[in-house]
């Protein structure tokens, strides 16, 4: 009952993966009503300023677009625990740099609530100066959340770190959008942040994930998300 | 032979040192009035443009005051001083500059001048390279490229200190893109460099013959021009349009039914070039004209995306005189000097008449023999259009686009450049930057922003100050703030972006991607593969090929032999019609005596169209309205090109939907659009809903144009090469980093970031200038929707006429682009659904 209440709000899809039902938001994040647990991944915080380190400068707004997004997916589902399923920065520097208006937007999110920092490939320390706690993984009633999926099949997993995408093909015009991918057994989210690209879910890094024939890659729409199977989804 | 200078007699006569009048006396020959006059020009100090037909010695003169000033100059002696370089030589194609080493080290050596001659390019190895640094050659044939590379080093001035001479070869290619912007902007830094310098332009043909002038000298002050020189083409070219029983199509860009005629005409010939718009109308003609060769003739395929070994080897062969015919696209338009061409076909239609001018040079190099050429239209409107170039040619009228404003994102990345040779005042630089003529007219404040943006990224939030790529120092100039930045600029010079490109690799049928190890066949363009699904099939390098899927960046194909290829290719131009050609296909459309000159099938189908609709006067813009099946149709004739089409059925279809006539779609031409809606427009007029005035109203381009530019899909694609160009994103490079794709979206990511939070910053304004004069034609949409205020001529009608039928073909053909993702989306699930509920 809370679930289609949210479901009508947000206009998310639900998806099951090994017996948990979950919502796929249309904006990247996944809300397990049972739980009152949010999960959002790779949000790659401060990657404008990661690249200016290097002499690239890309438009200094990815932090707070991220943050006005995420800021409005708690609103919608206020959740009880938040996850962030790792990479939440974009490399190691990119937390104790943060400026402090970002800060403490950040911890006005966590206020009166858990809040769980998945550590991933890109930031594999804790965040400094944050609350928060820091985590290799969390287990979850029959799932497991970390980052990094573990290769073969996995019952129960939901990881990031691959930023999967799909794309369909017709009338001669290809669409390219950011999914989640599963099969019921496991799952892997799309990437959260701003200025995060991703990579298509039938390239050769997701083999032996998935068993496609249950597979279903719950597509990010503008307006909603579409659950679409493997026999419309092209490569590259 | 009908050679004539238009000169006023000089003065000082050109001093011609004794082992060049001996070279030409032992030859019998006399060096040839313009170049003596380039010559004493030359050594008068000033610049020079020369204008002169292909065969014309158009070489030996750029050189001339070259040779002539280095067999004059005093021996080095033992133990002098560095000698840097002395003349430069810029061609648009590596090709061009191994090409010329060859012709020009040949007199000068056969003089036994004492003149060094070495190229630099892309391929010359790293130890050639750093040789000519410590010991430069006098005369360095080289690319823009290149250019901006040396210009940008720590030596520059040491390097080009004795430069005395610039000679841009093929000046009127050169100039019409960003590579010109780049290049002038390195020519306005080598004058810094060189005060002495002077430059020599060699143009083959070009409408405004000032604008190039202006461009080889400094323009700050503004108004200088360089001397022009001009050579009266030779003999006359024959050329004619293809004589034929067959049917001509209505429609279409194959010209199928013309094969079997060309293979007559490369039968009876000895070399035969045959030329087409685009890489797959290459394939297809090559493709065809194998069925049909029952004689076995070796005909050879030559395009850009082919693979590089496959390529050299054709050009090998056609040097060899090995080869009867070649198939080419527009890499073997410049003038490389390719033997004995004694026909050159050219199929589909020419689009400008510069463009056949050029190719048909192609064929005999000698002036005073005639050269043979043949047009092969595709379709009747193609006929039209071959007349009218045509009588162009033999005219003498001749087009090259407009020069444009140079671009920003060239710009941010020159003055990066320049910081990396040495710290700059930014008034000094913004005056220098001014003497280069794309950049004439630059304001300061613009400068300044692009200043900004190379040292932070020009973002109103100043957050990346304290990582600035250089910086204002107390001395008041600019400097880099870290040799790093040096190092990363210059694995990202450049303006030519490659479009992303995937290798075709070749495996066995059924491995699908899995396969591996056969040869590559060559590049093809990522956008079409996104088009395709594994198992269709398509044409490529001559062979009929089944797609099997992509593996990184290969697209692995296996051998479809004897299957027809399913894949249709949009086969069109890929250049739009030229102004000066649209206005003679409009003269020729109105006036019922020119129609003698064309096929008895084109006539009759003008003749009927005047009987059934009406012909537009050669000023007017005819719209026809008409029902058929259940929609209404509205078909105008603009005759501006494909890509002003495409802008005006974009805004058209806005306003028509604001209008309420329920547009569906439309489709455009290089000669007319065609509207379907819902409501009747014809009806509409009738009963004054609306007015075709209101409809065709200039006023399109203000904020119909805004609200369409700013969720089109054009603006993220030019985007994307403004972002690598102007160094906001690195370029790829082989074996490293990001694939194109990974680029492309995120280059798609940071425009929407942007033009959320800063629709001013540089970069967009650079996009939207560069949409507006390339994708989006926007200058000559509203050139022509000023042209046709008042002059609509509106024909109502109850069916189809003849002239709508080729643009009512092309309909169902054309993919659509534009927004609706989601609605894709959306159908595909629908589909789904229908699937597993349905029967």
């Amino acid at each position: 009952m809370l679930a289609r209440r949210y479901e009508a709000e947000t206009f998310s899809a639900t998806a099951v993966i090994a017996g948990e039902e979950a919502l796929c938001d249309r904006r990247g994040a996944l809300y397990f009503p049972d739980h009152g647990l949010l999960a959002v991944s790779d949000l790659h915080l401060e990657k404008g300023y990661a690249y200016a380190r290097r002499g690239v400068f890309l438009p200094p707004y990815d932090t707070a677009e991220t943050l006005t997004k995420l800021e409005a997916v708690i609103a919608d589902f206020d959740p009880r625990v938040v996850v962030s399923l790792g990479d939440s920065f974009h490399d190691r520097v990119g937390s104790s740099h943060m400026p402090s208006i970002f800060r403490d937007r950040l911890e006005t999110m966590m206020r009166g609530r858990d809040w769980l920092w998945v550590t991933g490939n890109h930031d594999p320390d804790a965040p400094e100066n944050l609350s928060g706690t820091s985590v290799t993984e969390v287990a979850l009633g029959a799932l497991t959340l970390r980052h990094e999926p573990t290769a073969g099949q996995f019952a129960g997993e939901i990881a990031g770190h691959l930023h999967p995408g799909a794309r369909i093909v017709r009338q001669g015009k290809s669409v390219r959008r950011p999914c989640f991918a599963s099969d019921g057994l496991r799952m892997i989210m799309p990437a959260f942040g701003a200025l995060t690209g991703s990579l298509n879910v039938l390239d050769r890094a997701y083999a032996g994930l998935f068993d496609w024939r249950s597979f279903r890659a719950h597509v990010l729409g503008t307006e909603r998300v579409y659950a679409l199977n493997r026999s419309v989804l092209f490569p590259g | 032979m009908t050679q004539q200078t238009t000169i006023r007699p000089h003065a000082s006569p050109a001093h011609l040192p004794e082992p060049f009048l001996e070279w030409f006396a032992q030859r019998g020959w006399a060096p040839r009035a313009h170049q003596i006059d380039l010559l004493s020009r030359a050594q008068a100090g000033k610049s020079v443009l020369l204008i002169a037909p292909t065969g014309a010695g158009k070489t030996l003169a750029g050189f001339l005051p070259s040779l002539v000033d280095l067999t004059l100059r005093p021996k080095r002696k033992p133990g002098e001083a560095f000698r840097g370089i002395h003349t430069l030589y810029i061609s648009p194609l590596k090709a061009l500059a191994v090409d010329i080493e060859r012709n020009l080290g040949k007199p000068v050596e056969e003089m036994h001048l004492p003149v060094s001659i070495e190229t630099r390019t892309g391929d010359t190895p790293t130890h050639k390279r750093q040789r000519q640094k410590l010991d430069p050659p006098d005369i360095l044939l080289t690319t823009p490229e290149q250019l901006a590379l040396l210009i940008s080093t720590k030596d520059a001035g040491r390097f080009f200190s004795g430069l005395r001479y610039v000679v841009l070869d093929e000046l009127h290619s050169l100039v019409t893109s960003k590579r010109g912007h780049l290049l002038a902007l390195g020519l306005a830094r080598l004058r810094q460099l060189a005060p002495k310098l002077q430059t020599v332009g060699l143009s083959a043909t070009v409408a405004e013959p000032d604008e190039l002038r202006r461009w080889l000298v400094s323009q700050n002050p503004p108004g200088e021009m360089a001397d022009l020189i001009t050579v009266e083409g030779g003999a006359r070219p024959v050329i004619t349009i293809l004589d034929t029983e067959e049917r001509v199509p209505w429609a279409g860009h194959s010209a199928r039914y013309a094969i079997p005629a060309v293979y007559d005409e490369i039968r009876r010939h000895k070399t035969t070039l045959l030329f087409v718009n685009t890489r797959s109308q290459a394939e297809m003609l090559f493709q065809e004209l194998w069925r049909i060769n029952e004689d076995g003739l070796p005909i050879a395929l030559h395009h850009g995306s082919l693979d590089v070994a496959q390529r050299r080897k054709v050009e090998k062969a056609m040097e060899a005189g090995s080869l009867r015919a070649i198939v080419a696209t527009s890499t073997l338009d410049l003038g490389i000097d390719w033997g004995d061409v004694d026909l050159v076909v050219h199929v589909g239609a020419p689009k400008g008449a510069s463009r056949l001018a050029q190719r048909i040079g192609r064929s005999n190099h000698r002036m005073d023999e005639p050269s043979r050429a043949i047009l092969v239209p595709a379709n009747r409107f193609e006929v039209m259009e071959c007349r009218a170039a045509l009588e162009a040619n033999y005219l003498g009228a001749q087009d090259t686009p407009p020069l444009v404003d140079g671009s920003l994102d060239v710009l941010a990345q020159h003055i990066l450049g320049c910081a990396c040779a040495e710290p700059f005042r930014a008034d000094d630089l913004y005056d220098e930057i001014r003497s280069a003529a794309p950049y004439a007219h630059l304001e300061r404040r613009t400068f300044e922003q692009a200043v900004d943006f190379v040292a932070t990224g020009g973002y109103a939030l100043r957050t990346y100050e304290r990582y600035a790529r250089i910086r204002l120092t107390k001395d008041g100039t600019w400097r880099i703030s870290h040799p790093r930045v040096a190092q990363q600029y210059r694995l990202n010079v450049g303006t030519i972006v490659e479009a992303a490109y995937l290798n075709v690799r070749y495996v066995r049928s059924g491995r699908g991607a899995a396969g591996r190890g056969g040869p590559v066949l060559g590049k093809i363009e990522e956008g079409f593969l996104e088009t395709i699904a594994p198992g269709d099939t398509f044409l490529f390098a001559g062979k009929v090929l089944k797609f099997e899927g992509i593996r990184e960046n290969e697209c692995f194909v296996s051998n479809a032999v004897g299957q027809d290829p399913r894949i249709p290719v949009y086969a069109g131009g890929k250049f739009p019609l030229s102004t000066y050609l649209a206005d003679e296909v409009r003269g020729i459309l109105a006036d019922p005596k020119r129609w003698q000159s064309l096929p008895d099938q084109v006539s009759d189908w003008l003749r009927i169209q005047r009987d059934k609709s009406v012909l537009p006067r050669r000023g007017d813009l005819l719209v026809e309205t008409f029902p058929r099946g259940n929609r209404f149709y509205m078909v105008a004739y603009p005759f501006e090109g494909r890509l002003a089409h495409q802008t005006l059925g974009m805004l058209l279809t806005r306003r028509m939907e604001r209008m309420g006539v329920q547009p569906l779609g439309f489709v455009a031409s290089d000669y007319a659009i065609a509207v379907w809606s819902l409501r009747d427009v014809g009806e509409m007029v009738a009963s004054r809903s609306i007015t075709l005035a209101d409809l065709f109203d200039e006023d399109m381009l203000g904020d119909d144009l805004e609200a369409w530019l700013a969720e089109s899909w054009l603006l993220k694609r030019t985007f994307r090469t403004c972002a690598v160009i102007s160094g906001l994103i690195e370029k790829r490079h082989p074996g490293q980093e990001k694939t194109g794709r990974q680029v492309t979206v995120s280059a798609d990511l940071i425009y929407d970031v942007l033009r959320a939070h800063e629709p001013d910053h540089i970069l967009l304004k650079a996009t939207r200038a560069d949409a507006a004069t390339g994708l989006l034609d926007i200058h000559r949409l509203a050139e022509m929707l000023s042209r046709v205020r008042g002059r609509i001529v509106h024909k109502h009608l109850e069916r189809i006429s003849p002239l709508a039928v080729p643009i009512m073909l092309d309909i169902g053909k054309e993919r659509v682009n534009g927004g609706a993702a989601d609605a894709l989306l959306q159908d595909t699930e629908d589909d789904l659904i229908e699937e597993a509920m349905g029967g």
